[in-house]
């Protein structure tokens, strides 16, 4: 399995809000994490890749644990994560923040050839190549987050509402992109509050309400789900 | 040519004393520069307020007075040495406090560096004794003559050394791998973190790199200074009115903020008074806060 967490419990200092999460994700697969806003689906991701401290359970890579690692570590574990709200470096050029990506050994080393791939995944990027990264619009600059992740060679490669404010015509690109991405062997574990959005692209998918799992399931399964739809539609 | 000075209307300067104020207000703002822009760089990095920078500027100009006391080294020729010393106090000061208030409140962090600056003042003056002390007889001395025009040799090399460092560090942030590390972690920390860049590591080279300028300017600062452990407390008042200036965390602007106080200080001095020179400097930097918050430029 490539990622495994078991029972992750994660608080803010006395504030709880993460209650025993089973999650797994195996290699090539996308699953997607659901659930109504404040519910803990960033805080799960913000876990594995160390941002916050696990409280209790664990987290397991390739059947190793990675409670303890820095942060800095972990991308070259072969887990990219694309934060809440793209946070590319907005004064860096476009090429600046794609050459970033590749930080950690192994992805540094292939560099070149992994920025032509990105670059034919995202032509427009390739046109932006030195303009300033706060410079694009939110469409492009959600690409350039992806693409840096990408540029990171990982296993896994987790995102953050991919979708959030971007036009139907985008959405339709964005999932094109996606459905590539998968093609290469790269799991994808992605959080999105479109219901029928994300379980039309996931294989699999988790429902968190208030920090607990809801219900789990293959993708056909919870479109017609009772559960999610009291979780999403409160009927 | 005849200028006019303000008070005294009636008395007349040549255009000499003009350029001459300028050249040297040129030269003393490359200092104020250096050691403005490495308070900029740990404030841009990290969103902490050095307020011992100008106590780490007082501690090198006593590592380079030592030196030639001691060992007979030239400041000119120690730089490398009060340099690595420099930055090996910035490692220090990040690992051994900096790291640990990171996220503590903003008060709590302003005491520990402040509380920095008293305990090393204390230090030096404990050690050194308050005296005023100066270095005899450096490799460069005098002064020399162009067009009317007197320059301090000592003056000229340091303004000269500090530019070629702002040249050096200029090129170190924008056009190496780390240096584009080092701008990325200060843009977004946790963004820097996720992709594999070591960012507590970023920030104890900040430190090392900040301090390593402030070292540069403290060296050359010794060889035509007094050097006593109150020394710093001007500059460091000084550098934070061209990190205002300049914006925080840019350092062309504060390379242009520096100039700019240099100028306004030594052109102040001779066309209005002397004793008039801060007051100028703070009034410039009132007029830029209340027009442009955010400094005269950008980040980076
Ligand atoms: N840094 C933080 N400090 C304290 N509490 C936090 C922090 N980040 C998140 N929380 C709290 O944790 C809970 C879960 O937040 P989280 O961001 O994980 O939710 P989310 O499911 O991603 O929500 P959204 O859909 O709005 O992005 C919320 O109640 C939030 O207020
Ligand atoms: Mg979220």
């Amino acid at each position: 399995m490539l990622l495994e967490l078991k029972n992750l419990e994660v608080a803010y200092g006395d504030y709880q809000v993460v209650w025993g999460v089973s999650l797994n994700v195996d290699e090539g697969e996308v699953v997607t994490l659901l659930g109504p806003n404040g519910s803990g689906k960033s805080t799960v991701l913000n876990t594995i890749s160390g941002l916050v401290p696990v409280m209790r359970g664990d987290i397991l890579v390739s059947g190793a644990s990675i409670i303890g690692r820095p942060t800095h570590h972990r991308a070259g574990l072969g887990i990219a994560h694309v934060l809440e709200r793209r946070r590319v470096f907005p004064h860096l050029t476009v090429q600046q923040n794609l050459l970033l990506g590749a930080w950690h050994r192994e992805a540094r080393s292939k560099r070149d050839a992994t920025i032509a791939k990105v670059a034919s995944m995202f032509p427009i990027l390739r046109d932006r190549a030195n303009q300033l990264a706060n410079s694009l619009s939110g469409g492009e600059q959600q690409m350039l987050a992806l693409a840096r992740g990408l540029m990171a060679m990982p296993r896994l490669l987790m995102v953050d509402e991919p979708f959030l404010g971007l036009a139907p015509q985008i959405v339709e690109q964005m999932k094109d992109i996606f459905e590539n991405i998968r093609k290469t062997g790269i799991a994808i574990l992605f959080i999105e509050q479109n219901v029928r959005l994300a379980l039309s692209m996931a294989d699999r998918g988790y429902v968190l309400e208030s920090g607990r799992l809801a219900v789990a399931g293959e993708s056909k399964s919870l479109v017609n789900d009772k559960t999610v739809r009291k979780v999403f539609l409160g009927e | 040519m005849c200028v006019k000075l303000l008070p005294q209307p009636d008395i007349c300067m040549s255009s000499d004393v003009i350029i001459q104020a300028i050249v040297s207000g040129l030269l003393m703002g490359l200092i104020y520069a250096l050691v403005a822009v490495g308070l900029s760089l740990i404030f841009g990095l990290m969103e902490i307020v050095n307020f011992a920078h100008g106590e780490f500027l007082m501690l090198s100009m006593f590592f380079s007075f030592w030196l030639w006391v001691l060992v007979g080294l030239d400041p000119l020729l120690s730089i490398p040495l009060v340099a690595a010393a420099l930055a090996i106090c910035g490692f220090a000061t990040h690992y051994g406090i900096v790291r640990h208030i990171l996220k503590a409140p903003m008060l709590a962090q302003i005491c520990a560096t402040f509380g920095l600056a008293i305990a090393i003042r204390s230090l030096a003056q404990f050690l050194w004794t308050p005296d005023f002390r100066t270095i005899q007889d450096p490799l460069v001395a005098g002064r020399i003559e162009i067009g009317g025009i007197f320059i301090g040799q000592p003056q000229l090399v340091a303004g000269l050394v500090c530019l070629t460092a702002f040249i050096g560090l200029w090129l170190f942030v924008s056009r190496t791998e780390t240096g584009l590390a080092l701008q990325a972690t200060a843009q977004d920390r946790e963004a820097a973190a996720v992709m594999g860049i070591p960012t507590d590591r970023m920030f104890a080279l900040g430190w090392a790199i900040g301090l390593a300028c402030v070292a540069v300017a403290g060296s050359m600062l010794s060889a035509f200074y007094f050097v006593f452990p109150d020394v710093g407390i001007n500059f460091a008042l000084l550098a934070f009115v061209a990190v205002a200036l300049g914006g925080f965390g840019s350092i062309m602007g504060s390379l242009a903020a520096g100039i700019s106080i240099g100028l306004v200080e030594s052109l102040g001095g001779v066309l209005i008074s002397p004793s008039y020179k801060s007051l100028i400097v703070f009034g410039l930097y009132f007029a830029v806060v209340l027009i442009r918050p955010t400094g005269l430029f950008g980040r980076y």
